[in-house]
């Protein structure tokens, strides 16, 4: 028990560390920034009147630690600051697109867990057949083929040849027909890769735990095949499965950020690069900050949950 | 250097798997393309023929121009040199930075472990393409900041490896015997601890290979890597994106170039990976 609570209060240190991190890499990205401040903000069209009035509403006449103070104490009360441009808070800007992302990276993952997992299955009790090559090798084109190209030829072929699906954003919001038909070709695109990925992993760690002695065992005591595979094999198998999608969730998001360039869908991704081309700053540390908070709070929830489904992960050192 | 003197043997190995000898053939023609891009190429990557714009494929030009006439097959053969100018550098930095960090992790006082291995993991808890994009929106996208971010994302990978490496073979008997013998901390590092390693760091190289080129070509399909005219696989992508009305065909083929490349390296990186150590995968 002493050694679960260690584990666990070792993984919350570490996920502030990583979250601390961040925030001061943003801040010393924005005290980076070259050229005057001001004029990297609003513009040089700006009134001086207006520069220097600016400068002391965003604080930018004070020293950096004071400023990094204020940066640090605001994010603790979740205080993103003010979008410039439109004068909203930043939270409600971020707030307005993250739902679209989501549904995004949770629809691909869903669709890589469901068509996955089962092919995984399956190549593993049937080792060596033809299907299990090919499962074997187009899991591996499915992996190395970068997600946006996926998008690119999708689009092509979907949206532009066929004419079957609708091109380009997310919908109007609440016509929710509309919306998950402008989610499917993004979906596919983003998550074909990861059908492949988690078939794989799910063969590698199912053949692993099918040649272990109380498989061996369950089967010898003539229980069906199914429920040997399904039941007792899988749960041993899930474990390597959740440990390497909490660390992909980072790659997905990457991923995500481009394939809804491609498509034009609204979201952290396009907020990203909006705020990059405008110069937006207190909309991209905002943005940034919660694509590595949510990153850091999952792979957080899968290190625990894991270590729910397998005891024996507490007892290591969790620093590995 | 183990992997070094079989080096002949392993490439047969490579070649022998059905994925592999597809992968070799791509590497190597990938690699032909960008040492030698100027008698590869059929034409000047850069040269404007407005008057044939959007053209099909003809024997002039093979896969056709871009949106202001450029030949498009010299623009993919030019764009192999920056794609692989880019993986070089940010695999050598990672592999050299890592290794040194790593082995220092394992190697030295136990007071530097704890330090780097948390390191490892806060950079690791990036999501590195965010990070890029973060790096670029304060200094402008580069070719160079794209090399720096990509290496400082896959620093923990070959730390972590070389790390895990030192631990193994730190105390086998035949370095036991050389400290016997009194040789010295640094011959140990160089003549024993570095070949015994270098095996497992050159395969994770080759399988992280695809990662760098696809991040890069990433980067410069939204604008904000390697910046036009110069030709990456990236760019042309991003051009023919932006002209998708007027033609499908530029946008279609530099998406595929870059989809075939980042096959043939990962098929090329897992046989690698097989041939060298089988035990690397779980038993495929």
């Amino acid at each position: 028990m002493r050694g679960a609570l260690r584990y666990v209060g070792a993984r919350f240190v570490t996920t502030a560390l990583v979250v601390l991190g961040a925030m001061l890499l943003l801040f010393a990205l924005t005290a980076l920034v070259p050229g005057d401040p001001a004029t990297a903000l609003i513009g040089p069209q700006a009134t001086p009147e207006y520069a220097r009035r600016f400068i002391v509403e965003m604080g930018l006449d004070q020293p950096w630690w004071r400023r990094l103070f204020t940066f640090l104490s605001r994010l603790l009360v979740g205080d993103l600051g003010t979008d410039v441009l439109s004068g909203r808070p930043v939270i409600q800007v971020v707030g307005a697109v993250l739902p679209y992302t989501f549904a995004l990276t949770g629809a691909s993952i869903g669709l890589a867990l469901l068509l996955g997992v089962p092919l995984g299955c399956y190549a593993a009790t049937h080792r060596g057949s033809t299907a299990d090559g090919l499962l074997a090798f187009s899991s591996v084109t499915l992996i190395a083929i970068p997600s946006f190209v996926i998008a690119i030829f999708l689009l092509l072929l979907f949206s532009i040849y066929l004419d079957w699906l609708p091109v380009l954003g997310g919908g109007e919001p609440g016509n929710w027909v509309d919306g998950g038909k402008r989610l499917i070709l993004p979906t596919v695109a983003l998550g074909v890769g990861w059908i492949g990925f988690v078939a794989r992993l799910v063969r590698t760690s199912m053949l692993e735990v099918l040649g272990e002695n109380h498989i061996r065992t369950s089967r010898a005591y003539g229980l069906p095949d199914r429920l040997v595979v399904y039941k007792y094999a899988l749960r041993n198998a899930c474990i390597p499965t959740l440990a390497v999608l909490g660390v992909g969730i980072g790659r997905l998001l990457g991923g995500a950020v481009l394939v809804e360039i491609v498509f034009a869908r609204p979201g952290l991704g396009r907020l990203i690069y909006d705020a990059i081309s405008t110069r937006n700053f207190a909309v991209l540390q905002g943005a940034v900050l919660v694509v590595v908070v949510a990153f850091v709070l999952t792979n957080l929830l899968v290190d625990l949950s894991y270590s729910v489904i397998d005891p024996r992960i507490r007892r290591q050192d969790p620093v590995r | 250097m183990t992997i070094l003197s079989g080096s002949g043997r392993t490439a047969r190995a490579v070649a022998s798997r059905p994925g592999g000898a597809l992968g070799l053939a791509v590497v190597a023609a990938i690699l032909v393309a960008a040492l030698a891009s100027p008698i590869v190429a059929t034409h000047d990557p850069d040269a404007l023929d407005i008057l044939h714009r959007f053209a099909g494929p003809s024997a002039e030009h093979w896969l056709g121009t871009d949106h202001l006439g450029r030949d498009l097959y010299s623009r993919l053969v030019f764009g192999a040199r920056v794609a692989m100018e880019v993986a070089l550098f940010a695999i050598t930095a990672a592999l050299v930075g890592g290794t040194l960090l790593g082995t220092l992790a394992a190697s030295v006082s136990a007071g530097w472990e704890r330090p780097i291995l948390v390191l490892f993991d806060v950079i690791s808890s990036f999501p590195s393409l965010v990070l890029a994009l973060a790096a670029v929106a304060v200094f402008g996208p580069s070719t160079l900041l794209v090399m720096i971010v990509v290496a400082a994302t896959l620093l923990p990978h070959f730390g972590r490896v070389a790390r895990a490496q030192v631990l193994g073979v730190r105390n086998a008997p035949f370095i036991e015997a050389e400290r016997l013998l009194g040789a010295s901390e640094t011959r140990i590092v160089l003549h024993h601890l570095l070949p015994n390693i270098a095996g497992p760091l050159i395969v994770l190289a080759s399988i992280d290979l695809p990662v760098v080129i696809t991040v890069e070509a990433g980067l410069s399909f939204i604008g904000l890597g390697v910046r036009p005219p110069l030709a990456s696989w990236g760019t042309l992508i991003y051009d023919g994106y932006a002209y998708l009305s007027d033609s499908k065909l530029p946008v279609a083929v530099a998406s595929a170039a870059l989809g075939i490349a980042t096959l043939g390296f990962t098929l090329f990186g897992e046989a690698l990976r097989d041939a060298v150590d089988p035990r690397l995968d779980g038993g495929r």
